[in-house]
């Protein structure tokens, strides 16, 4: 397949979305959904190197077995700024904000998103959410985990814990008007002949997340303004002293919180269900189960919460059945990796990076998929609860399976929005060191869990030092696999090939206009009569 | 289909709709959704109600009395009375009717504030009574603990209730400034629906808070009282 | 297609029918009917919200979309308070 093309009319001349308007004014106040895509894109770029940074700290830190680099208190600002940073500012907004806010109006054949104002006001109240809680950073930091669990956070902490839970309540606003945005785009505005069952997966996945998010995104956000009442006022609510729960304030944090890993994941599915079919020029299989798979799991991830809870005084009747439905909620998930493993089966395969990070997701998701049904066990979860097996399984999904997403989408998609091609070579090289090093990392922390190291601990006995070893290793590799992308996806601005329409001759409406799209995205409305991944019906020439 | 031709492109039809139909179903689901989202926002209050309720129920009625009754019913009927207002004005919108719905707008904000100012008289007096937790509370009874706990919530739940009253007075401000102007016309007056959608619902709100924290402890003694 | 125009004698009437739900839920708290209390006070409250969703929200002649997301919003928040309550309830079992 070939991507290098000459072009006839020069990327220079014909105007598009990036070089429709110039001056910091017009990317400031533009209420174009791709160029807030971009912007969203240098935000949480800036914010997955800051949560990286504390997390080279942490295995710093973790390479010996004494607490010798910094103090406890230290360390516990370490892994809670790691953490808050990397799910509120990272990975819940990134392939939404980033990926979705460019593709969707694109994939379905609109102009812009429903409330492209809103969309704006979006990124803003991002960057204020995530400006106040740099601030706290700055100023010192929090202690409590990522969790906030009271009554450590409500009454004892010393850290800013008002500042950064206000923080994060502020950036839940974001979270919700892109949901609202994405539901109302999706009901109102495909193009003619765009039935539901005609959309790409990667619609029907952001339509899931979004349900997410307006359900759940609203209980932690009261969560946050009771937790802040009662550190500000001591009102009592979680205070055991009145008679107050902590165990409620975990209900509540979690309620969101849980379902708030499928808005993490979901999108990235939506991807790889894209990237899949893409590079095995083939139909996905069971397209159908794949999107009400995604409804399932959104609705399903709701009934779960309290497998947080089993140790924490929950009633073991209620973990029972958080038990039982939670070894339920795998189950779309699976159905989901059979289906695109059957997509592969007689599909003719090509190994660009985007497939290469699509391979990485489908083995690293299952892995920490299937961990997630250990812990899911009662009586195993007791064993490995508050242990470096959490740590490895929620990592393997979010990083193994998330990231991995982004990137793969991010490689797929960039001749799209920046009409450069990508140097290849050095995408599938870094690919392989991402894929390396994060299994590097990674593999031996369920091996330390399950030995009995805890979580959040500085310092730990001597004979775990070899595998924590391995673990910052495998992290430093990790790093440099994250850092060769900024760099050549930065020379391939300047540099790089110029991609025409459809550099990867993929199906979906996004590849029908010029590539970076006009602002207005198409000079004339689409009109669908297709199904979608029609490889096999016509060859999709690449352009 | 093409795009539409100017002389079809209303001056209130966005940019990126093609129709004015298209717009206005989207307004209303977008406000709809928004609504779904605040039924989960109140809906985490109301979960830490029934928490503690069925745990201290006799000490939430008994620090119930402690409410007054009578002006949480006059803010019951003023609250209800603006919906009708509200709903009012979005008829004489949909019919053209400019100054009546002026004037509804208008009266609904009046009725806002009133309930407002009801509220700051019985917030007044439950920081002189010293039943505000976290401010000055010393509660006389037993149960003190617990009934912080009903304190903590009243005032998290009618603050938070207020908050979104006073949002909405805000908004009012806006419409009705706009209004005058002529702005709303039965083709196009789609803020003025949704933002009704938005005071019925905080309505809607008041309608739970009012019998679960007014209504829950007259059964036991005398009622009223501040 | 146009937005349907509820008749002004509806909104009257449910504006008399929220008055005296008012009222009557304010008597009946006064005697003691023990648990029937709050069902009592629950069901009043749940048909007030209702006479405001479907007649001055217009959810009775709107579209099913909009029927879905009122159910939808509301079944969520029982998941929430029920599923949350059966930790309470049961840890006395």
């Amino acid at each position: 397949m070939s991507t290098l093309r000459v072009p006839t009319v020069p990327v220079e001349t014909r105007e598009h979305y990036l070089n429709a308007d110039y001056g910091i004014r017009s990317w400031l106040l533009t209420v174009d959904h791709k160029r807030i895509a971009l912007l969203y894109l240098a935000s949480i770029t800036l914010f997955f190197f800051l949560g990286g940074f504390f997390a080279v700290l942490i295995r710093l830190e973790l390479l010996t077995p004494q607490g010798d680099m910094v103090q406890s208190e230290t360390y516990n600002k370490l892994f809670t700024m790691h953490g808050v940073i990397m799910v509120f500012f990272f990975l819940i907004p990134s392939i939404p904000a980033v990926l979705g806010n460019f593709l969707v109006p694109l994939m379905i054949g609109a102009k812009d998103l429903a409330f492209p104002r809103i969309n704006l006001l979006s990124w803003y109240i991002y960057m204020i959410g995530g400006l106040l809680t740099f601030a706290a950073v700055v100023a010192g930091g929090v202690d409590t985990g990522w969790t906030f669990y009271t009554p450590y956070s409500s009454t004892y902490s010393n850290g800013y814990v008002i500042v950064t839970g206000l923080g994060v309540f502020i950036t839940g606003f974001s979270s919700i008007l892109t949901g609202l945005n994405f539901l109302v785009t999706i009901h109102k505005m495909r193009a003619p002949g765009l039935t539901w069952f005609r959309l790409p997966l990667f619609i029907w996945a952001h339509y899931a997340t979004s349900l997410i998010m307006m359900l759940g995104t609203p209980v932690v956000a009261i969560t946050l303004v009771l937790l802040v009442l009662e550190r500000a006022f001591r009102i009592g609510i979680f205070d055991p002293t009145l008679g107050g729960d902590p165990v409620l304030f975990q209900h509540l944090f979690w309620f969101y919180s849980h379902p708030a890993v499928y808005i993490m994941i979901l999108p990235g599915m939506g991807i790889v269900s894209e990237l899949i079919s893409c590079f095995s020029r083939k139909y996905v299989f069971g397209y159908h189960f794949i999107a009400f798979s995604s409804l399932g799991i959104a609705v399903l991830g709701f009934l779960v919460w309290g497998h947080h809870l089993f140790v924490s005084g929950q009633s073991a009747y209620a973990g029972l059945i958080f038990s039982f439905l939670s070894f339920l909620v795998a189950i779309p998930s699976a159905i989901k990796v059979f289906n695109w493993t059957a997509t592969l089966y007689k599909g003719s395969i090509s190994y660009q990076a985007p497939m290469l990070y699509a391979f990485g997701f489908i083995g690293l998701f299952a892995i920490g998929g299937l961990t997630g049904l250990f812990l899911a066990a009662l009586g195993l979860d007791v064993h490995v609860h508050d242990t470096y097996f959490v740590v490895a399984h929620f990592h393997y999904i979010m990083v193994g399976g998330a990231v991995m997403a982004y990137l793969g989408g991010m490689h797929f998609w960039w001749p799209k929005m920046t009409g450069r091609m990508y140097p290849e070579g050095w995408a599938r090289f870094s690919a392989l060191i991402v894929f390396i090093g994060f299994n590097l990392t990674f593999l031996p922390q369920f091996i330390l869990g399950y030995l009995g190291m805890p979580r959040r601990y500085h310092a730990y006995p001597p004979e775990f030092q070899v595998l924590n070893v391995m673990s910052t290793a495998g992290a430093s590799i990790l790093a440099a696999g994250y850092l060769l992308p900024m760099v050549y996806f930065l020379w391939s601005l300047k540099y790089g090939a110029i991609a025409g329409p459809n550099p990867w001759g993929a199906t979906g409406l996004e590849w029908r206009t010029p590539s970076p799209p006009p602002t207005e995205n198409f000079k004339q409305t689409p009109i669908v009569t297709e199904e979608p991944y029609e490889y096999s019906i016509r060859e999709i020439k690449v352009v | 289909m093409s795009d539409t031709t100017s002389s079809s492109h209303p001056a209130h039809l966005a940019h990126h709709f093609d129709t004015v139909e298209q717009q206005r179903e989207s307004s209303s689901l977008g406000m709809w959704v928004f609504l779904a989202q605040e039924v989960m926002f109140f809906g985490g209050l109301f979960l830490a109600y029934l928490v503690y309720r069925s745990s201290y129920a006799a000490a939430f009625a008994e620090a119930s009395h402690h409410l007054d009754v009578v002006l949480g019913g006059i803010n019951t009927v003023i609250l209800i009375g603006s919906s009708l207002t509200m709903a009012l004005a979005v008829y004489c919108a949909q019919t053209g009717k400019r100054h009546l719905l002026v004037l509804f707008l208008l009266a609904t904000m009046l009725l806002g504030l009133a309930f407002l100012g009801i509220k700051a008289v019985e917030y007044h007096h439950k920081y002189v009574d010293k039943l505000i937790p976290g401010i000055a509370f010393s509660y006389p009874g037993p149960n003190a603990q617990h009934a912080q706990l009903f304190f903590s919530l009243y005032f998290a739940m009618t603050g938070m209730h207020a908050l979104h009253m006073v949002i909405g007075f805000a908004l009012l401000i806006w419409l009705v400034n706009d209004a005058r102007k002529g702005r709303f016309t039965p083709e196009y007056h789609s803020h003025i629906e949704n933002f009704g959608l938005y005071w019925h619902f905080v309505d809607i709100v008041w309608i739970f808070l009012f019998p679960l924290l007014y209504l829950i402890g007259l059964h036991d003694a005398a009622g009223g009282g501040h | 297609m146009s937005v349907h125009v509820v008749p002004l004698r509806i909104y009257f009437a449910v504006f008399a029918s929220l008055m005296v739900l008012t009222g009557v839920t304010v008597a009946v708290a006064y005697f003691d009917l023990g648990p029937l209390n709050t069902i009592v006070a629950l069901s009043i409250a749940v048909t007030k919200a209702a006479l405001v969703i479907l007649y001055f929200m217009h959810v009775r002649y709107g579209p099913s979309l909009t029927k879905l997301v009122v159910a939808g919003s509301f079944l969520w928040l029982f998941i929430m308070l029920s599923i949350t309550m059966s930790d309470y309830v049961s840890r006395s079992w």
